[in-house]
């Protein structure tokens, strides 16, 4: 991959430029108008009163002085903490195990691997739908099958303790995406590693502890960022669950039993387009974006102590 | 590999041990494929029985309703949204494959410095979460006047998405300078060996990054809730929503349309399956 440059002449350099700007031109003017000065204006709204049908009124840090005593605030980032810190590690682990699974060269692999991936490719609006109804406390499959296993019921659309539990279930079922990627990676592990080590007498454990997890540790770290990012945007399935059980207009948000289900994005969401509140949803989108970012560094920061890169 | 792997088979308490884990994971995969298709299965079932019966705590049912089909398919304007939905996904699909491509082509094999300072910021808004620019878009969408359009859902596709430009910046980089450079010689422009040489030879890559747009749009929630307004503009999805919320009784037409709704993106993946393995497996590995 060594690059060789040759000598180029004036002329020839300003043609590429020429073409270099002209290839990447639709980014760049995409760039500016939905990325650059939304950004600019998101800054400045965050910084004024502004209802969307009147002109913004500057108020300073008010937004943000306000949010921190408000109490949905700090109920929509706990809950959003919730689904974080249980849901991304859970659909890593379910994601890994089935990959190594598939990885083990059974009959059939194509067969399972279709199967386990599926789900995670059905439209959100088809899932959320079907979940409702096999949550559905009376009359869904899961509390029919709990009962004949004689285990409690919950109220998995209704009991506030329950409700992110039942999001958590559904997201288990879309981890075909992450368990795909981790698959790839594991057959990327060189063979001959494990083959050392099988000389050497090592066990299952052993191969999995040295040579497995650290083979993986980068997509491990990669997927961690990735899913870390977006339960904190965490939106849609929450969105389609409260919606439908309460049967408001098709853009009305609320937080589900007892806020249960009022996340981060929904509570802005809310704010933005339920409650015109543009001023205050932008503030928070800048919160969100800190935290996220505060996350993120805290998660690379660690990495030198468990992701390896190998040689490469 | 296969010399190694025979050398080894010669220790038998590796191989039997081999042949138990195998089986092991054979049972358990198993024990996963029950979990993972009874939603499949349950939406298939209650999608059959007839109103009464969805609600017997029965399992298979009585009889085979296929109306449920019929009634999902005119008591939704079902054809109505999905003409909307597919002139929505085909006018992204085509605007992210063509704008991505160029602006990848542009960051990967076209010469000039740009682009050492220009792909860190494109790699870069993708870290930025989406609700920062949610409100002014829509402000700028409201000031045009298009809110209940479809512009505010295509327009976007055309100036290129950081993660399909970055897709297939990694493709692109693999294929070897000496090909260009030769057509170059031959006095070949850039836009020559862009749409000659580069988009023959990455159609894998083109092909995944189309079917990612496809299903992205095809299965977009929020966009169509935020932007469309009138039941006319409505897509499967907010159209399926507002059906949802009108009749939430009626489980066995709603389980039909969601299997309808499904089975279209089923179909793609049998034809397709490969260009979404490689297309997740490419984007998901490379940090």
């Amino acid at each position: 991959m060594a690059q060789k440059k040759p000598p180029v002449r004036g002329k020839k350099r300003n043609s590429h430029t020429a073409a270099g700007i002209l290839f990447a031109l639709p980014w760049i003017i995409g760039f500016l108008a939905f990325s650059l000065y939304p950004i600019v204006m998101s800054v400045y709204y965050s910084l004024t009163d502004f209802n969307m049908f009147q002109a913004p009124k500057f108020v300073g840090l008010e937004n943000y002085t306000a949010l921190f005593q408000d109490e949905k605030f700090y109920k929509s980032l706990w809950n959003t903490m919730y689904m974080t810190v249980l849901g991304t590690p859970l659909s890593l682990l379910v994601g890994l195990l089935m990959a190594l699974l598939l990885n083990q060269k059974v009959r059939g692999m194509p067969f399972f691997r279709t199967l386990f991936y599926l789900p995670s490719v059905v439209p959100l609006v088809a899932s959320s739908m079907l979940w409702l109804w096999i949550l559905n406390p009376q009359y869904g499959l899961l509390n029919q099958m709990l009962q004949k296993l004689g285990l409690y019921q919950p109220n998995w659309l209704t009991d506030p303790d329950f409700t992110k539990p039942a999001l958590l279930i559904m997201g288990v079922w879309g981890v075909g995406g992450i368990m795909i990627i981790f698959l790839a990676a594991l057959q990327d592990v060189p063979r001959s590693l494990y083959e050392a080590a099988e000389i050497d007498g090592a066990g299952t454990l052993k191969k999995f502890v040295h040579i497995t997890l650290p083979g993986i540790s980068p997509v491990i770290f990669f997927q961690l960022i990735m899913g870390v990012i977006n339960n904190f945007q965490y939106f849609t399935q929450a969105y389609l669950m409260i919606g439908s059980s309460t049967g408001g207009g098709l853009n009305v948000v609320s937080g589900g039993a007892e806020n249960s289900l009022l996340f981060y994005a929904l509570y802005l969401y809310q704010n933005a387009f339920n409650l015109f509140k543009m001023g205050k949803a932008s503030a928070m989108a800048w919160i969100l974006f800190l935290i996220v970012a505060l996350v993120t560094f805290v998660i690379f920061k660690t990495q030198d102590r468990w992701v390896s890169y190998g040689d490469d | 590999m296969t010399t190694d792997s025979r050398g080894v088979s010669r220790f038998h308490s590796i191989s039997f041990r081999r042949r138990m884990s195998r089986l092991i994971a054979l049972v358990l995969l198993i024990v996963f494929s029950i979990v993972f298709a009874i939603p499949f299965l349950w939406m298939i079932l209650t999608s059959l029985k007839s109103l009464e019966e969805v609600y017997q705590r029965t399992v298979l049912p009585q009889s085979l309703h296929f109306e449920n089909y019929l009634l999902a398919l005119t008591q939704i304007p079902f054809l109505r949204y999905t003409w909307n939905t597919i002139v929505i996904t085909v006018l992204c699909v085509l605007g992210t494959v063509v704008s991505s491509s160029m602006v990848a082509y542009s960051m990967s094999k076209v010469k000039w410095r740009g682009k050492k300072y220009l792909f860190p910021i494109i790699v870069g808004t993708m870290m930025i979460p989406y609700q920062v620019t949610l409100i002014p878009l829509y402000m700028i969408w409201n000031k045009l006047g298009l809110i209940g359009t479809i512009a505010p859902l295509v327009v976007p596709a055309f100036f290129g998405g950081p993660y399909y430009i970055f897709l297939l910046r990694q493709f692109f980089k693999t294929i070897p300078d000496s090909l260009l450079e030769a057509a170059t010689i031959d006095g070949a422009g850039e836009l020559r060996v862009f749409l000659q040489i580069m988009i023959p030879l990455c159609k894998p890559a083109l092909a995944s990054v189309a079917i990612f747009t496809f299903l992205g749009t095809w299965s977009d929630f929020m966009g169509p809730m935020l932007y469309l307004n009138s039941q006319d503009s409505y897509t499967l999805s907010i159209g399926l929503q507002a059906f949802l919320q009108q009749h939430y009784v009626q489980w066995g037409i709603l389980m039909a349309a969601s299997a309808i709704f499904t089975i279209p993106i089923i179909i793609l993946f049998f034809f397709a399956q490969k260009y979404f393995i490689e297309g997740i497996t490419v984007t998901g590995m490379k940090a």
